[in-house]
């Protein structure tokens, strides 16, 4: 059996789109269990940190690259700076360490 | 009106560097996508519809697979969990009277990073500063996966390897400012990196897509920070202003 592009498009579309607004539509107000209130608040910075790391380590062509970004951005957010200039900050140092390593 | 033109106007700002980095990511995905057979304009409409990477690398190879849609509902479903968790969270950082409307949007909105940048908001969350960023991150995510389709990898390596890591380094932005506000969240996000990195080296995880390690990890570790160091409203507020300069 074949089955058609768009369908597979649209069935893809349908469940990611079902995953994402259904808790933004259904939790109208405030949650007001302590534990489920804390729950969330850890949860954004929890994603974020595994999402982070090791994949930035492993991202890069060379791990030591995404070493060093990881150093520089940590420290550059640390100081102060804004997230455009960190984002910058780290692919720079991946690319004049990449470029480094190669000569 | 206006606030609601500066929330957009910051969030535009804000997605230019999550633009950049969404095209590159996605010309590799085009590659996949015109593998599994998609034209241009079907790799434009899937990632404008679905925009996710490791979603869509799997739906692209359920397609490949010629499987049945009921299998594409089930992997779409495993890969992309985590938007449950991050949509329950940002149900959180609303007002309470924001419309059904702005909901539904700004959660068919939530990526990785588009999540991430709103999340770190000081205070509630105007849904405008989340459609600015969506205004220029999904479409540049999308042409990527076009002309991916159509160009192939005509980046050089040594870009794409630099451009990767700029989404890493939006979310040290985040986190890194919220940890020096307040030592529990940068004990949490230390062991997060610790597990993480841990739960990447044991063979046995090998075969569990990134995405359904990101969504377990996250709700065994927030879930032990909850129950070991419940939160009191007052102390939201610190991590969150910590984030100001940050967005």
């Amino acid at each position: 059996m074949t089955h058609n592009i768009y369908l597979y498009i649209f069935v893809a579309a349908a469940v990611s789109c079902l995953i994402r607004t259904l808790p933004l539509t259904l939790i109208r107000g405030k949650i007001e269990n302590p534990f489920i209130r804390s729950f969330l608040y850890y949860v954004p910075y929890v994603t974020l940190a595994v999402m982070t790391f090791p994949a930035i380590i492993t991202a890069p062509q060379v791990p030591i690259a995404g070493i060093l970004a990881l150093t520089a951005g940590v420290i550059a957010a640390w100081k102060g700076l804004n997230m455009m200039g960190i984002a910058a900050l780290c692919c720079i140092v991946v690319f004049v360490c990449e470029t480094a390593v190669k000569m | 009106m206006n606030r609601n033109k500066n929330a957009f106007t910051n969030g535009l700002r804000d997605g230019i560097p999550i633009a950049l980095g969404y095209f590159a990511v996605a010309f590799s995905l085009g590659i996949v996508a015109k593998k599994a057979g998609l034209n241009p304009f079907q790799g434009f409409l899937s990632s404008l519809l679905n925009h996710a990477s490791a979603g869509e690398y799997a739906e692209f190879t359920v397609i490949i697979a010629n499987a049945p849609y009921a299998e594409m509902a089930f992997v779409i479903l495993v890969t992309n969990i985590r938007y449950m968790l991050m949509s329950c969270a940002l149900s959180q950082k609303f007002h309470t009277d924001t419309s059904l409307i702005h909901r539904f949007f700004v959660g068919f909105g939530i990526t990785d990073e588009i999540f991430g940048i709103s999340i770190g908001r000081t205070g509630t969350l105007n849904p405008y500063y989340t459609y600015g960023a969506m205004a220029i991150a999904l479409p540049g995510w999308s042409l990527g996966t076009a002309i991916g389709i159509v160009a192939g990898n005509i980046l050089p390596p040594s870009i794409v390897s630099a451009l990767s890591v700029a989404l890493y380094g939006m979310f040290i932005a985040i986190i890194i400012p919220a940890a020096k506000a307040n030592h529990i969240v940068g004990g949490v996000i230390i062991t997060s990196f610790l597990v993480s990195f841990a739960v990447s080296k044991i063979t046995l995880f090998d075969h569990m897509s990134d995405s359904m390690k990101i969504s377990i990890l996250t709700v065994i570790i927030a879930g032990f920070a909850a129950a070991l160091f419940p939160v009191k409203d007052n102390e939201q507020h610190t991590a969150e202003d910590s984030n100001k300069e940050a967005s």
